[in-house]
């Protein structure tokens, strides 16, 4: 961890609040805004942000995924730094026309002349416990099937603040995904000042020589507990934080997997068609001479997430354990 | 494309006429002398002006009110339903705030996950369901359980639901308050706003083809309404002809969102007018109001074949649900104003049923049945493990769901300490005993 000097102890709503503070403070045509925003935010994402900066500033949008995606476009569009909330992953498919057929090609089609590069989407994502269908989703493969969009999760508060800023700054549309099961029970010694994260870089968690374990957000802390038990077992597992899905950091991985010779690919999402197809097969091309065993995927079945089932659909540290032993064997 | 029309103009015409593409009629004709002086379709000007004028504000659409805060029923109005009616809806009414309680309180002792109560729109939800017809299917947001209830959904199929349990024909997979029932014609509960609208437009459309004399009803909020999907459901409705209702129960908050914040114009009703829909707005707080203009609006519908929009205005007197804290944003004050005698429906009509001179207490058992039936639900199986999470994703499991549903039981074998599966009733493909439970 690099020194971004003093720190304090934060959790992850509490890092992204501090982020868009920070954002807001150092960027006058930075904006927040979306459904209950105004009152803090039904995660407190958002609070204090309207008594300090103001209801220009930070405001309550009316009932509308579209229409906050869209709008936050049009800001960007002239130049505004649009920082929009969608309340839950799981609402933001009505704002999918929005963001992958007009924030992805918007400096494409305009052959660069015009772009909305000031914008950035946060959304609460993943599993909590008890969410069901509709507030346990992590749709993060859907938009990394977009050229044009970043799309990145962070796994604990330190990631979340320094990669939301650098979303906030990037001159391309950004999809933050917010793993909401971590807003309250993750803690880490965050910077109170100022820092990036690079984007589009993966985060070695933990090194290892026998197999490379990638995961993203909740997960990597399940991949953590499953390496533990495998150390047991006498396994060394080198974990890896994808951090940012889209555009991905195949070369971490590649360098990684050359060196173990085994990978595991581990998400929330459903197995078929999620992200972890495309990491196996981009380094089943790059290192298949390197494989001493097939890619193994550990990921959600494919089902809708489902409310009293939900321990048993999950990829927890037990099935990614089982997943790592099986690769090794 | 545009329409040659579209480019005329009267004063340049000879008397005759033109010979032009009239689209909308699909052959080629003269346009009429009328078609020539107003040559621009879809619109219901009659006139020309020739100052540029704005048109914003207009008188407010009134609200149908009939049974006033002294619980009187207004000069000329009778009851439109027989006074032992009356009685079962209140009751009703009743009921519901006994089990709002007592589902709300069995939250907060972490005994379900999550619940939202119906508290302030008690009047707006019975009042409207008892003047539909059992056979007019409900496409519900997720703030209608006085609707279910008066179709009859029972106190059983609520603790099912809430606590997941087997009874549950929702099998256990979605949020408590998700509710579902063929049976009584209630499609099913999900938790994404407005995207059950649109359905009641499709529904209200097969209605009709098919000359099925009901309705499609659809309740949602007026936060709702701001939603994509709502402008293109009443506009097919409109334009296709469908037999739908459209009940907005207008409480006054989406969450922390205040109608100030959602919306400028004159609440939901004034957007049914603009697409051409007969609309209505009705006090939601008055249970007769709420009938009548429920009633007069299915028989338009069936009548016309054509939707209604009905707006119900009321007030969110609870929380929006048990994961948020009102207080955060609005004054308690106001909603215990809501809660006064005569501005709640409840206490209006038990006014008016007191003037009757009815018996309209609620059996004393109601609130013991509740928790008797709570107390059950605690001890009462989940749906079998491969049933629960496999089923229904297509008609039939493809072999990636086979495949999926081995690797669970084979994880689940070699990890049986690890789960607590006590609570899942055993199945051939998941026979684990009820005693397995994590061993730490």
């Amino acid at each position: 961890m690099a020194d971004h000097g003093p720190t304090e102890k934060m959790n992850l709503f509490t890092a992204v609040n501090g982020a868009l503070h920070i954002a807001m403070e150092t960027d006058p045509t930075a904006c927040v805004f979306g459904e209950d925003v105004a009152f803090g935010g039904v995660f407190r994402c958002s609070i204090d942000l309207r008594e300090k900066f103001g209801p220009h500033r930070v405001f309550n949008t009316p009932l509308s995924e579209q229409g906050i995606a869209g709008f936050a476009i049009g800001m960007a569009a002239v130049g505004h730094t649009a920082i929009a909330e969608m309340q839950f992953a799981d609402y933001i498919f009505p704002a999918f026309d929005q963001l992958v057929n007009e924030a992805a090609k918007f400096r494409y089609r305009a052959g660069g002349v015009w772009d909305c590069g000031g914008l950035t989407v946060r959304s609460a994502w993943g599993a909590v416990g008890h969410g069901g269908h509709y507030h346990s989703q992590c749709p993060e493969a859907y938009f990394a099937h977009t050229p044009g969009l970043k799309v990145v999760v962070p796994r604990g508060p330190y990631q979340a603040k320094g990669l939301l800023l650098s979303c906030i700054r990037d001159r391309n549309p950004c999809v933050f995904f917010e793993p909401k099961a971590l807003y309250r029970a993750a803690v880490d010694q965050v910077p109170v000042g100022d820092y990036n994260l690079p984007l589009s870089k993966a985060d070695v968690v933990q090194e290892g020589d026998d197999i490379t374990c990638v995961g993203w957000g909740t997960q990597v802390h399940r991949m953590l507990k499953a390496a533990e038990m495998a150390k047991e077992e006498g396994i060394s597992c080198e974990i890896i934080d994808l951090q940012t899905i889209l555009p991905w950091d195949v070369h971490t991985i590649e360098e990684s997997v050359k060196k173990t010779g085994r990978l595991l690919v581990t998400h929330e999402a459903p197995l078929t068609q999620g992200f972890g197809a495309e990491i196996a097969a981009s380094i089943t091309e790059r290192c298949f001479f390197s494989l001493e065993a097939p890619i193994k995927r550990v990921c959600g079945y494919d089902v809708p997430f489902p409310l009293i089932y939900e321990k048993f659909y999950l990829p927890d540290e037990y099935k990614i354990f089982e997943g790592i032993k099986e690769v090794c064997a | 494309m545009l329409q040659s029309s579209r480019f005329l103009c009267s004063h340049s015409l000879p008397p005759g006429g033109v010979t032009a593409w009239v689209r909308r009629f699909g052959s080629r004709r003269k346009l009429t002398a009328e078609e020539i002086e107003m040559p621009f379709a879809g619109v219901l000007a009659k006139q020309y002006v020739h100052r540029p004028e704005f048109k914003k504000t207009y008188e407010g659409i009134p609200i149908l009110r009939q049974l006033e805060y002294d619980g009187t029923l207004v000069d000329g109005i009778e009851l439109p339903f027989p006074l032992e009616e009356g009685v079962a809806m209140y009751q009703t009414m009743l009921k519901l705030t006994v089990y709002d309680q007592i589902m709300y309180d069995i939250q907060r002792q972490g005994r379900i996950s999550f619940y939202m109560t119906n508290s302030g729109e008690e009047a707006a939800q019975v009042g409207s369901s008892a003047a539909l017809d059992l056979g007019d299917v409900i496409f519900p947001q997720y703030r209608e359980l006085g609707v279910l209830m008066w179709r009859g959904f029972t106190l059983q199929d609520i603790v099912d639901q809430c606590f997941s349990l087997k009874g549950d024909p929702g099998k256990g997979r979605q949020m408590p308050v998700h509710y579902t029932s063929k049976k009584l014609n209630i499609q099913t509960i999900s938790s994404p706003l407005a995207t059950q609208i649109p359905h009641a437009t499709g529904c209200g459309y097969a209605f009709r083809m098919r000359r099925q004399k009901n309705c499609a009803v659809t309740y949602f909020g007026e936060g709702a309404a701001s939603e994509g999907d709502f402008i293109p459901a009443i506009n097919f409705a409109a334009t296709l002809k469908s037999q739908t209702l459209f009940i907005c129960r207008n409480n006054g908050f989406a969450i922390s969102t205040p109608v100030s914040e959602q919306y400028i114009g004159d609440g939901i009703a004034v957007r049914g007018i603009a697409y051409g829909i007969n609309t209505i707005r009705v006090d939601g707080n008055d249970i007769v109001a709420s009938y009548n203009a429920t009633k007069e609006a299915r028989r338009l519908c069936l009548e016309e074949e054509a939707p209604c929009v009905v707006e119900l205005m009321t007030y969110r007197v609870g929380h929006h649900s048990t994961s948020d804290d009102a207080s955060r944003y609005r004054q308690d004050e106001e909603a215990k104003a809501w809660q006064e005698e005569g501005m709640s429906g409840v206490g209006r009509f038990k006014r008016f049923l007191i003037n009757q001179e009815q018996d309209m207490k609620l059996a004393q058992e109601t609130k013991k049945q509740a928790i008797q039936a709570i107390r059950e639900g605690d001890k009462e199986k989940y749906c079998p493990i491969d049933e629960g999470l496999f089923e229904d994703v297509y008609d039939t499991p493809d072999w990636r769901l086979r495949e999926q549903q081995a690797h669970l039981h084979k994880h689940l074998e070699t990890h049986a300490d690890k789960y607590d599966m006590s609570r899942y009733e055993p199945s051939a493909a998941f026979p684990f005993p009820a005693d397995s439970k994590p061993k730490k």
